[in-house]
């Protein structure tokens, strides 16, 4: 591939981007970043050692090869990686033409599917995490701006409804853990306020990088509740809601959390 | 590379498949310290082993080792060596310096399995032994995601 | 296909000594992890990471399964006379990958 030097411009003007991430709002809300150890505020804040850039370069390669039936790479249409500054960050969207509402990675598989004519890469896969990867980090810094409007407003409020129901055999809603007792540990483990700032990120845990969905599900599978599959409109409505809940907060893609 | 330095990482990579049964323990790290030292003794001191004392995921653990040396004549830093109590096996790194090295430091990310000590051995050109260890908590994620 | 980043500067002064930062994507599998049907997933590592500038030795690492994921490993190299920053990782399973970076000493 090309060497990912225009990645290595933009971290200068990225790296203030980072560390605005560190700050807490004002309102108390706090991005996951701030209750990490400094070793790992570190790694994301150095993006030369980052593991997610990793990931972010090999989106970049994607971004500019072409590919599927149509042998039309993103370039093709967007131009230069660039232009997807501020995207990420009004993610999810309705998507007029499908009707209905779709993330970031579901928008990015939608024109994969349509412009390029390719096949869809499996949810997680390294493919589908770096592209979005690298999308998502075209937007550091700015703060998120979840847009609003008939189908977005339906789908925040089923998504709230979701945050606040119990599950799993543990009986848990996400709200008893990530509004009633963020702050606090769980096994020794500081419990979050869960806000969705920096994905697709690179977690310790996973030892490589993962999108918000799989966190959810993970969270799902914590409570011994079924997760809801890939894609599906449930976990679409849970990334609605904490979007909005996180309206404002800087977004840090690709972040590190433990 | 020079044969000396070839023999301490061939000597390390045999070392890291021997079999040292389920689990490393600090008997079994003392071992593979000791296959290193072949005898010679060692002193506390010109190493520098920094890893944060509390560790939120023993995945990704950010190690620095760095030995006090002006990398010159018998001041010069052979190699290092990084060994762990509790993980499946004792031997985490060895890194061996030429001539174009500009100091004896290697920045990393290790994993930790446990709560333990990790020690690093530095042989310098003269062939003495430097050494320094830290003792770090491990704890562990809650919520932990099954393998799929 | 492995692409590893490095950072490394394009200019350095005669005698300077730098830093190198490098990742390059690799699993790290260690061999001792049991997978879903119980049996352990097999040892998947890079072994050894090699760095030479202008002909000679920086540094030989030789790695263990206890090396993180994706492997972070930053160093410094001393620059007498311009050269090629030349970086090799090899592991299981046939895994290799290099780069090269031009060092132009003033």
């Amino acid at each position: 591939m090309k060497r990912p030097a225009r990645i290595w411009a933009i971290l200068v003007v990225a790296g203030f981007a980072a560390a605005a991430g560190a700050q807490t709002a004002t309102d108390g809300r706090r991005s996951g970043f701030a209750d990490m150890s400094p070793a790992l505020q570190a790694i994301q804040r150095d993006d030369m050692s980052n593991p997610a850039m990793l990931w972010v370069a090999e989106g970049e390669a994607q971004w500019n090869a072409r590919a599927g039936n149509a042998g039309k790479s993103c370039a093709d249409c967007h131009g230069a990686g660039e232009s997807m500054r501020g995207v990420a960050v009004r993610y999810p969207a309705f998507d007029a033409k499908a009707r209905t509402v779709v993330d970031l990675d579901g928008r990015i598989d939608r024109c994969r599917n349509e412009h390029q004519r390719a096949s869809s890469p499996a949810p997680e896969s390294r493919p589908r995490l770096a592209i979005a990867a690298y999308v998502a980090f075209q937007s550091r810094g700015m703060a998120i701006a979840p847009p609003t409007g008939g189908s977005l407003d339906a789908a925040a409020i089923a998504g709230e409804a979701l945050y606040r129901q119990r599950l799993g055999q543990l009986n848990l809603s996400c709200a008893q853990c990530h509004d009633e007792r963020a702050g606090g540990s769980l096994a020794g483990v500081a419990i979050p306020q869960a806000h969705p700032t920096g994905y697709p990120l690179y977690r310790s845990e996973w030892q490589g990088l993962g999108s918000l969905q799989r966190r959810i599900r993970n969270c799902m599978t914590g409570v011994r509740a079924e997760p809801y599959p890939f894609g599906a409109p449930e976990l679409v409505e849970l990334e609605v809601f904490l979007m909005r809940r996180a309206a404002g907060m800087a977004w840090e893609t690709p972040a590190v959390r433990p | 590379m020079n044969a000396t330095r070839r023999t301490t990482l061939a000597g390390i990579a045999a070392l890291a498949v021997a079999p040292f049964g389920a689990h490393a323990t600090p008997e079994t790290m003392r071992a593979a310290i000791a296959a290193v030292a072949s005898g010679r003794p060692m002193r506390e001191g010109k190493v520098t082993l920094d890893i944060q004392p509390l560790v939120d995921n023993g995945n990704t653990v950010p190690m620095r080792v760095e030995i006090d040396s002006r990398m010159e004549g018998a001041d010069r830093v052979r190699a290092i060596h990084v060994f762990n109590e509790r993980n499946p096996q004792p031997h985490v790194l060895s890194v061996a310096f030429g001539p174009q090295a500009g100091r004896a430091s290697l920045s990393t990310r290790i994993k930790l399995g446990d709560t333990q000590k990790v020690v690093a051995v530095a042989e310098m050109e003269d062939g003495t032994l430097w050494t320094a260890g830290v003792d770090v908590i491990v704890t562990i994620a809650a919520c932990i995601e099954g393998i799929e | 296909m492995a692409i590893p980043l490095v950072n490394a500067p394009a200019r350095v002064r005669r005698g300077e000594v730098f830093e190198v930062k490098t990742l390059v994507a690799h699993p790290m599998e260690t061999g001792f992890r049991p997978g879903m049907n119980g049996t352990l997933i097999p040892r998947d590592i890079v072994q050894r990471l090699r760095c030479r500038f202008a002909g000679a030795d920086v540094i030989d690492v030789a790695l263990s399964p206890a090396v993180a994921a994706n492997p972070y490993v930053a160093f410094h190299v001393r620059a007498e006379r311009s050269g090629t920053l030349e970086l090799t990782w090899t592991g299981d399973n046939g895994f290799s990958a290099s780069h090269s970076v031009a060092i132009a000493v003033e």
